[in-house]
């Protein structure tokens, strides 16, 4: 692998872990923290927004940020051919 | 069939599963021993992961936790399942790729110091004793509620039990056992759940039940109800929180950054068998995670109206049979202060009758919602893999930590490989014997000791090991002063308010309002801070690290 390559396919990782890692810090420490109050105001059933993303929603957006994140990675993997067999 | 017999019947079940798994993998190999031989598919891994993740605390105390707690509880949800997402996107994979047996192993080679080993070392010793007692703890609680047996009986069953299959099958035979564990677990924790909703809200799926609609008071939300109860007794209402916004926040970090910290959880990514597998593995552990994660703030909910509604203003006499059960292990307590023979339980010492240790919520949940008698069994079944699986993985840090990193990496070696094996089933041993202590002489401050598990971790592994993969020029003296200041730092704050100055402990003392539970996230900081300031006076690494980090970063290269 050059240097170039090498240099590019990390970048490109680290734009999706920003990416990813925003989320992460916006469903959980945003939503369900410091604007839960806010949101709160919108009920869907009997949970206020802030208190369902506290409790609930940001569990489910974990999971999904981690297997879009082996999705990315896998297609990446592959386009520089680094994977394992 | 009484309730006894069933939990004899499903606990022995159990238990005899877990010994016949453990036979049929036993380890030949230090290689077998540490990490199984790198051969575990990554959803089992996963699976074995939430078992090893979710301890006694998770299985028993959480629900309990967040049903005094309401909105606030949602440190526990969020704190110790974000930490994942940081697993699976800065640690596990590069970890992985490293291929070395242990946190301490990475901290010691990529800082090519046996100081920075020997410091995490230490510290991961540290965090795996402190967790460990708690587990100990909670098999003996269960042992003594569902099977009638002393406590120290307990601890000593689950003492042989570990025993037997962390001392024979190491990693490999945890591995397997933790996945029948986890479905132990699991199950035992859903079924109840889905009986409560169904039976509250006439939806089978708790995490929609519990923001529905009751089914004797159509149109009213459960959540609705809980708070309006809530505040009828004084309380703050269910779905607001209690804490100052600050606290909340730098709790739920420490959570997750030391989450994402444990030796413990690192460990059982070095088993599967690429790069690409510790990613998704991590994936899966938290979906397992998430299906007891996502049900928990419910069975909070249906548990506290449940309580509410049973105990408040009722005749102590006609109290129902649980009552007396679960007075009678001193986790329940009544005290009669205006002596009208009725329970008052309102917020506010003078007035409020009735004391309930958290950890009654969920074992008691089942008896209180009267479900059959073999939901009881499975739940104390459940509550045992908890602890079990959780011990077993902890024990496999502390006797690798000792037999390779200490023994063969530091003190001897050309220790032979044999000669190894031995040290880490001797050391796996002696540890047991030592959990099992703390378990029948508890400290009497288990709760303020997992705060230190996690802050610890969150202050010394996690930054380096981030700056270990993430930079280049972070050198050897830049960890090691970076990890000792986070360690000191937390450290002194924790034990100062938990032991030095108890009284002290409230949020008028504590700095910024922050308590002792989110230090560790100012630990961190502090370490990354004093890390990088110390790195750019001293010489950078030599070339070889930066080909290693240059190694790490690429699955095949």
């Amino acid at each position: 692998m050059t240097d170039n390559n090498r240099r590019e396919y990390w970048n490109t990782n680290l734009r999706y872990l920003l990416t990813l890692l925003s989320v992460w810090f916006l469903v959980s420490y945003v939503f369900g923290i410091l604007l839960a109050d806010t949101l709160d105001h919108i009920r869907i059933g009997g949970f206020g927004l802030g208190f369902w993303f506290a409790q609930q929603g940001s569990i489910y957006v974990f999971v999904l940020l981690i297997f879009v994140y082996v999705r990315l990675m896998n297609t990446l993997d592959r386009k520089f051919d680094v994977h394992e067999e | 069939m009484d309730t006894q017999a069933w939990t004899f019947l499903i606990v022995g079940a159990s238990f005899a599963l877990y010994i016949a798994i453990a036979v049929r993998s036993r380890a030949g190999s230090t290689k077998e021993f540490y990490i199984a031989s790198s051969r575990v598919s990554p959803s089992v891994n996963g699976m074995a992961t939430a078992a090893d993740w979710m301890s006694a605390a998770s299985f028993i105390s959480m629900a309990g936790s967040i049903s005094f707690m309401g909105r606030d509880g949602a440190v526990y949800l969020m704190g110790w399942t974000g930490g994942y997402v940081l697993l699976a996107l800065l640690l596990a994979p590069y970890l992985r790729k490293f291929g070395q047996y242990t946190v301490p192993a990475f901290v010691g080679d990529r800082y090519y110091s046996q100081t920075a080993r020997v410091v995490a070392i230490i510290c991961a010793i540290f965090v795996s004793f402190t967790y460990v007692a708690g587990q100990m703890r909670g098999v003996g609680i269960v042992f003594s509620r569902f099977l009638d047996v002393d406590i120290n009986t307990g601890v000593f069953i689950g003492m042989a039990i570990v025993l037997f299959y962390a001392v024979l099958g190491g990693m490999k035979g945890i591995t397997y056992t933790q996945v029948a564990q986890y479905w132990v677990l699991i199950v035992a924790y859903l079924l109840p759940a889905i009986f409560i909703s169904f039976m509250v809200t006439g939806i089978p799926i708790p995490q929609i039940g519990f923001g529905s609609t009751l089914s004797l008071e159509p149109g009213v939300y459960l959540l609705d109800k809980l708070d309006g109860l809530n505040e009828a007794l004084g309380f703050t209402a269910y779905t607001s929180g209690n804490k100052p916004m600050l606290d909340v926040l730098f709790i739920t970090a420490a959570l997750m950054v030391g989450t994402a910290g444990l030796p413990h959880v690192i460990v059982r990514f070095y088993t599967v068998p690429k790069v690409a597998d510790a990613r998704s593995s991590t994936g899966w552990a938290l979906l397992f995670i998430a299906l007891l994660y996502t049900t928990a703030p419910a069975v909070a909910a249906f548990a506290r109206t449940n309580m509410l509604e049973t105990v408040t203003n009722k005749e102590y006499s006609a109290a129902p049979e649980w009552f007396g059960k679960w007075e009678k292990t001193g986790l329940l307590k009544f005290n009669d202060k205006n002596g009208d023979g009725r329970i008052q339980y309102v917020k506010g010492t003078e007035q409020n009758e009735l004391t309930v240790d958290r950890d009654i919520m969920v074992l008691a949940n089942p008896e209180i919602a009267k479900l059959p008698n073999w939901v009881v069994g499975l739940v104390a079944a459940g509550g045992l893999a908890a602890a079990l699986s959780t011990a077993a993985g902890l024990l496999l840090v502390i006797s690798t930590a000792f037999a390779h990193d200490l023994i063969k990496r530091n003190l001897k070696p050309d220790l032979s490989e044999q000669g190894e094996l031995t040290a880490a089933r001797i050391a796996a041993g002696l540890a047991v014997m030592i959990a099992g202590y703390f378990g029948i002489n508890p400290p009497g401050f288990v709760a303020q000791v997992v705060a230190f598990a996690f802050g610890l971790a969150a202050a010394s592994f996690f930054p380096a090991i981030i700056m270990g993969i993430f930079s280049k020029r972070m050198n050897r003296e830049g960890a090691i002063a970076g990890m000792i200041v986070g360690i000191l730092f937390t450290a002194s704050y924790i034990v100062y308010f938990s032991f030095i100055d108890p009284a002290s402990n409230n949020a008028q003392h504590w700095w910024f309002g922050i308590s002792p539970e989110g230090i560790g996230t100012v630990g961190m900081i502090l370490n990354f801070v004093v890390a990088i300031a110390v790195a750019r006076f001293t010489p950078p690494p030599p070339e070889r690290i930066r080909e290693l980090i240059e190694n790490i970063r690429i699955p095949r290269a």
